[in-house]
């Protein structure tokens, strides 16, 4: 077992399944995905004390917080956590400097006083240090609460959707803040977010989450664009998932789907055998029209502009493949859009990049949907 | 000889809010975290006084605390002094039918922290004691100071339980409430009026005291 970092272990049935494995190394910051009810949360409570699981283990820097075989249960006040809360859990009695004085226990009145301003420097709250929480924003609240998560020095620090409560415009900032503040912490973060661009902004790990499990975890990159299954293609909200056969075809393997033998860089199986299989945004290419390829570009695929929706520099465009009955969703830049003459109902050709497609085991759909 | 009433009655109040306060505290907390069932049959025993009559509650108390209870005896064994028609009795009485006046006023202010603001408490490294000392009383004050006058108002008008358990004797158990009674009975309309009198105003302050620190208090906390 490795020493240093958070190791957790976790199951349950009851109140929310649980069938968690996460590990989290000091220094890295760890996203939580997954929608709601899929037990984000419920993972973090039990890290910081606040929920026992029925199984499972929580190792923190090789200290045992948590063996429910060896019934071990650290109490929260031992285990050294930061924890931001979604609503932050400020203390509305007392002002930001004493709800970060709150955490320093043990300390001076003098000590305590210092290190809170210091703190509280440190998240730009200086010269607010005696307001109450309901005399600062909610951007400024969530910073004293930042602030009094790392009061203790804490040995995990834990984020649960601590952006959510606040506009659009103070999460990108409060966001780069916490990018900026994190460069300096070597303790393990976790953050919970059900938003996948706030996980692939700031997370160098991501894991998702779904009904209590954990499906997958890996770099934002990796499961954005090589995703374990099918299921986890649609929890990251990933467009262009279709289903396919391998097919023999000459010397090698290839992707059957409406008829195409499609080329697919990295492929591996029995011939017949059925797979889902995904490919980002940018691995589809849009035909010039005044020159039609005739079969020699890459999976090239022809169809019927079903939609094209523009937004700025960029259009979204939905083709109707031809033989399908699923569009494919792709951008281009919008005068490419106008001078292709794309609009709803126009024939047009692509080209599916054989380094983009993405094969994975086949699963029954219905499996995750409905939710 | 009403003065006499007036010192007993407002000390019996101020021993019973001084001593059920923390006592209120330490029911109300724990009913926060109980599981429904239990919680049920505890909170059903503390609202008991509220809707009992004064003679039935006073008559089990009377049973309770006589010379040949558990109750009684040992507290003679402890203190030398009986329970029944003594200012002792009195007070313990006191403090069971008002239970419902301090807990309930205490359970819901506690109720009404939100629980991240408890579980930050602990994450900050307080106690479970220190919390409640230093976060949950504090927002709790209003309700704290809800369950003072309720309760101190309540002694001093409660009539039945008192007749009950102390009886009628003079600068022992003979509290305002009973000396107007005994005005009433002996024909002194003129002295149960200026007592009556003197208790409705008394209360009256009472309330509007109350009324104007939780206002102040909430205003402060904006």
């Amino acid at each position: 077992m490795n020493p240093t970092g958070l190791q957790v272990r976790l199951r349950q049935r009851a109140p929310i399944p649980l069938d968690a494995t996460l590990a989290c190394a000091p220094g890295e910051l760890l996203a939580l995905v997954g929608p709601s009810g899929s037990g984000k949360s419920t993972i973090l409570r039990c890290i910081a004390g606040l929920h026992a699981a029925a199984e499972g283990a929580i190792h923190c820097n090789g200290e045992t917080w948590f063996d429910a075989a060896a019934a071990a249960n650290q109490p929260v006040q031992a285990r050294r956590i930061g924890f931001v809360f979604q609503n932050y859990g400020l203390f509305p009695h007392l002002s930001a400097l004493e709800n970060v004085a709150a955490a320093l226990g043990g300390l001076t009145l003098a000590e305590r006083e210092a290190r809170s301003r210091e703190l509280l420097a440190r998240v730009h709250l200086d010269g607010l240090e005696r307001r109450k929480p309901a005399a600062l924003s909610g951007g400024q609240q969530q910073r004293v609460a930042v602030a009094r998560a790392l009061a203790r020095d804490p040995a995990v620090l834990l984020l649960d959707e601590p952006f959510s409560a606040v506009d659009q415009v103070t999460r990108r900032k409060l966001q780069q803040e916490l990018a900026r503040l994190r460069a300096d912490l070597a303790i393990p973060m976790l953050l919970v977010t059900h938003d996948l661009d706030e996980a692939r902004m700031l997370a160098d790990r991501m894991v998702i989450l779904h009904r209590g499990r954990t499906l997958q975890a890996g770099s934002p990159d990796e499961v954005m664009t090589r995703p374990a299954s099918a299921s986890i293609a649609r929890l990251v909200g990933l467009h262009n998932l279709f289903e396919g056969t391998l097919t023999q075809d000459g010397g090698g393997l290839k992707l059957e789907w409406l008829g195409h033998r499609l080329d697919v860089a990295r492929i591996a199986g029995q011939p017949g055998a059925r797979v889902s299989w995904v490919i980002p945004p940018e691995g589809v290419l849009l035909h010039r029209r005044e020159r039609p390829s005739r079969g020699e570009a890459e999976n090239p695929i022809a169809g019927i502009v079903q939609d094209c929706l523009r937004l700025g520099p960029f259009t979204q465009i939905r083709l109707l493949p031809d033989g399908g009955s699923e569009p494919l969703a792709f951008s281009v830049p919008t005068h490419v859009a106008e001078r292709n003459d794309i609009a709803p109902g126009a024939p047009a050709r692509v080209t599916l990049l054989a380094g983009s497609i993405h094969l994975m085991p086949w699963e029954a759909p219905a499996e995750t949907r409905g939710e | 000889m009403d003065l006499s009433a007036w010192t007993l009655s407002l000390k019996l109040a101020a021993a019973t809010t001084l001593l059920l306060l923390p006592l209120a505290v330490l029911i109300a907390r724990p009913l926060l975290t109980m599981r429904p069932g239990p919680r049920l049959v505890a909170e059903g025993l503390v609202a008991l006084p509220l809707v009992l009559p004064p003679t039935v509650l006073g008559f089990y108390l009377l049973v309770a605390f006589g010379q040949h209870s558990v109750i009684g005896e040992l507290y003679r064994g402890l203190t030398g002094r009986s329970l029944v028609f003594t200012f002792d009795g009195l007070l313990l009485a006191s403090l069971v039918f008002n239970l419902p006046f301090a807990v309930q006023p205490v359970q819901r202010a506690l109720e009404a922290i939100p629980r991240e603001v408890r579980e930050a408490a602990w994450c900050c490294g307080l106690s479970r004691w220190q919390t409640l000392w230093k976060i949950e009383l504090p927002l709790a004050w209003p309700g704290l100071l809800t369950a003072i006058v309720l309760t101190f108002a309540h002694t001093l008008g409660e009539f039945g339980v008192v007749l009950m358990v102390g009886g009628n004797i003079p600068e022992e158990t003979r509290t305002v409430s009973i000396a107007i009674y005994d005005h009433v009975q002996a024909f002194e309309d003129r002295a149960a009026g200026i007592l009556s009198a003197t208790l409705v105003a008394f209360s009256f302050a009472a309330i509007v005291l109350i009324q104007f620190l939780t206002h102040r208090i909430g205003k402060k906390e904006q």
